[in-house]
């Protein structure tokens, strides 16, 4: 397990060093809003999860999308803007998918899959699924009225879903604390009558919260559950760069987070050779997954066209 | 006297003139107090005027126009700002059903005087859901204004004749617009509602284009002039109340109407604009149109695609240039590169 989990929270890590460091290319038009120091939600998550399950994630979905399965070949040839992508290049790195391992998409537009995630998960319901659903979202997407909209529906209709709330403290540059009176967002879950549990950034916490609460709702108890899952945004809110000269928030307040980093902690449990040889492989798997996008075509015209609307069933 | 200023510092200067000038004059939205204050549009405000007339919100668009709604009902004048048109959509409630309607349904009882600032426009492969340019949405609504200006003279005008005006009113700003520069008066003035300019005039063709179309206008202008077409450039300014007469005597006069827009062209501003104009002309001389917008399809962001998805200066000559010979000709100007537009750069 310890092996599985640094595997994961490593490769997401690299990944998107990676990608900061290409963007100054230009070679990635495309917003990109990185996890880094946000690992150890998605991987905590994820790792709970089965292949059948199903995530949604929002625009900071990198993490989710790596953690769940999503391909990584795919992934960066998305955010190159080439047909071989996730979305062939019509997505972005903003709309990452990968149906095959139920990654089922994220959105730009904060809050806005959260309800999608419920109609997912009753759709599971409906049809004897033993699958579940876990949506992702950040502090900033609990302002919304969507939000508190779909967690009545999941409360009301107990379905089997899982709400992770990453709580990184901030909307682009405004903290919680301007934004909520109070900061008590797993206690307001709580108060629609489903089980909330707030937990620290640590990726055997995360794991373990969230495996007995999957193995809850496939025990047929139902659900939904809610996780408050602290963590922090190393980076800028958007792009590859660091913000803390614009002053909303001070390096200090970081270095305690840094500190705490799940990707060295996690790395700390192996012993020295194993660790190394695993950070090969993922080194390589990363450095093909970009010369697969560097190496791949950009869509052709007629794909402008395509994809508008599908074919009539009747 | 011709002091230059960006857009940007347009609609700040706007903001502050008129915040000196009127106390009830409030801005607030998502990250207008933030340290980059909406690419700068709000800057200072809060630390002149103070937390209560200038404050960021809770991610919460929905309610707060409704909040904004309740301010105006009260005698303030509020300014919500979006920094997409996209988030805009979240409000469409409180916006169409609420905010458009009171003073009709309150047999003018009441009035809401407030702006709705939303940015639209693309930039560094924003996509699907940051790119759209709605307006012509809201300009289907009796009870709401909408205006789109394109220089940062109509930027500053514009916003002031927003503010003052006792109606709701959807301000339209594309990102690309942001950092033009022009001449701006320092002194207070206000843009008249709904009148249109000619911006370049010419003989053979009527061009219209909405908010930064109207740059890509004035590009196709200069490549259909090389060839010896000359095309009469109008910025329409104020899409709702909407001067049809200047556009419709213009069109009177050369014949030819093409309308590009900044967004869908189904169901677009440019299909209103067109029809109004047959409307007025159709039995006084014989009109051949063009309207152009965006690809009709979802905005992709790769680089490729989008660059067939957006009209640009030459697509624009080239069409108008089969306009006037009346057949398609496959002509398309050779690029001018000292022409081209500033460029945008991520991560934004
Ligand atoms: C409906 C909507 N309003 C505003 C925005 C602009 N916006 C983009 S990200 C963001 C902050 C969201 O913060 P949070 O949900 O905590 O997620 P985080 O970025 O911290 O992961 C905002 C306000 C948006 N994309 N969608």
């Amino acid at each position: 397990m310890n092996e599985r989990f640094y595997r994961a929270l490593y490769r997401i890590r690299r990944v998107e060093e990676e990608v900061a460091k290409a963007y100054p290319s230009d070679k990635i038009k495309s917003p990109v809003h990185l996890s880094i120091g946000q690992e150890a939600v998605a991987v905590g998550v994820c790792e709970a999860l089965k292949p059948e399950d199903i995530v949604f994630a929002s625009y900071r979905g990198h993490a989710a999308y790596l953690a769940k399965g999503g391909d990584l070949n795919r992934m960066i040839a998305e955010l190159y803007g080439r047909v071989t992508g996730c979305a062939k290049g019509k997505g972005g790195s903003m709309h990452l998918i990968d149906v095959a391992h139920g990654v089922m998409g994220s959105s730009a537009v904060v809050g806005t899959t959260i309800p999608n995630a419920a109609g997912y998960a009753y759709a599971l319901k409906l049809r004897g699924s033993d699958a579940l659903v876990a949506a992702f979202f950040g502090d900033g997407a609990t302002d919304e009225g969507v939000f508190y909209e779909s967690l009545n529906f999941a409360a009301l209709k107990r379905l089997p879903m899982i709400f992770i709330c990453e709580n990184n403290s901030y909307a682009i540059h405004t903290h919680q604390n301007q934004r909520q009176a109070i900061s008590n967002i797993a206690e307001r879950a709580a108060s629609f009558g489903i089980p909330a549990e707030v937990i620290a950034d640590d990726v055997i916490a995360v794991y373990s919260a969230i495996d007995k609460a999957a193995k809850a709702i496939r025990s047929g108890a139902g659900g939904p559950f809610f996780f408050e899952c602290m963590t922090y945004r190393w980076k800028e809110h958007v792009g590859p760069g660091e913000d803390y000269h614009l002053g909303y928030r001070s390096r200090e307040e970081a270095t305690k987070w840094i500190d705490n980093d799940q990707v060295r902690v996690a790395g700390e449990r192996l012993r020295a050779p194993r660790r190394a040889s695993i950070e090969a492989e993922v080194e390589a798997e990363i450095a093909d997954a970009f010369a697969f996008a560097e190496n791949s075509p950009f869509p052709s015209a007629d794909e402008l066209w395509k994809d508008v609307y599908g074919a009539s069933t009747a | 006297m011709n002091r230059e200023a960006t857009y940007v510092e347009a609609i700040r200067e706007a903001t502050r003139q008129e915040m000196e000038r009127d106390e009830s004059v409030v801005v607030y939205g998502l990250d207008v107090d933030d340290p980059k204050a909406i690419q700068g549009t709000t800057a200072g405000l809060l630390e002149k005027f103070g937390a209560g007339r200038v404050f960021g919100t809770p991610l919460a668009e929905d309610a707060m126009t409704g909040v904004g709604i309740g301010m105006a009902l009260a005698g303030l004048r509020p300014i919500h700002v979006h920094i997409r048109m996209d988030f805009v959509m979240l409000a469409m409630n409180q916006l169409i059903n609420v905010a458009a309607k009171s003073r009709y349904m309150y047999g003018g009882q009441v009035q809401i005087p407030l702006v709705v600032r939303a940015m639209i426009g693309r930039s560094w492969g924003q996509g699907a859901q940051h790119s759209q340019g709605l307006y012509s949405f809201f300009m289907s609504v009796p009870g709401l204004r909408v205006v789109a200006p394109t220089n940062p003279h109509d930027a500053k005008g514009c916003l002031v004749e927003a503010i003052r005006t006792d109606d709701p009113v959807l301000y339209v700003e594309h990102r690309f617009l942001h950092f033009q520069k022009g001449p701006v008066p320092e002194a207070l003035y206000a843009t008249p509602l709904g009148k249109a300019r000619v911006t370049v005039p010419g003989t053979d063709v009527t061009l219209v284009g909405i908010s930064y179309a109207q740059t890509e206008c004035l590009q196709a202008q200069r490549y259909l002039e090389a060839v010896g077409i000359s095309a009469e450039v109008i910025d329409p300014i104020w899409l709702s109340p909407l001067d049809v007469e200047t556009i419709a005597d213009s069109v009177a006069k050369t014949g030819r109407l093409c309308v590009v827009d900044n967004g869908w062209t189904t169901c677009g501003a440019g299909a209103e604009i067109i029809a109004r104009v047959m409307e007025r002309l159709q039995s006084v001389r014989e009109v051949k149109i063009l309207r152009l917008g965006f690809a009709p399809v979802t905005c992709p962001p790769t680089p490729t695609l989008e660059a067939l998805y957006y009209p640009n200066g030459r697509t624009i000559a080239a069409g108008v240039n089969d306009l006037v010979l009346g057949r398609p000709t496959g002509w398309v100007p050779e690029e001018r590169k000292e022409w081209k537009n500033i460029e945008f750069k991520g991560p934004f």
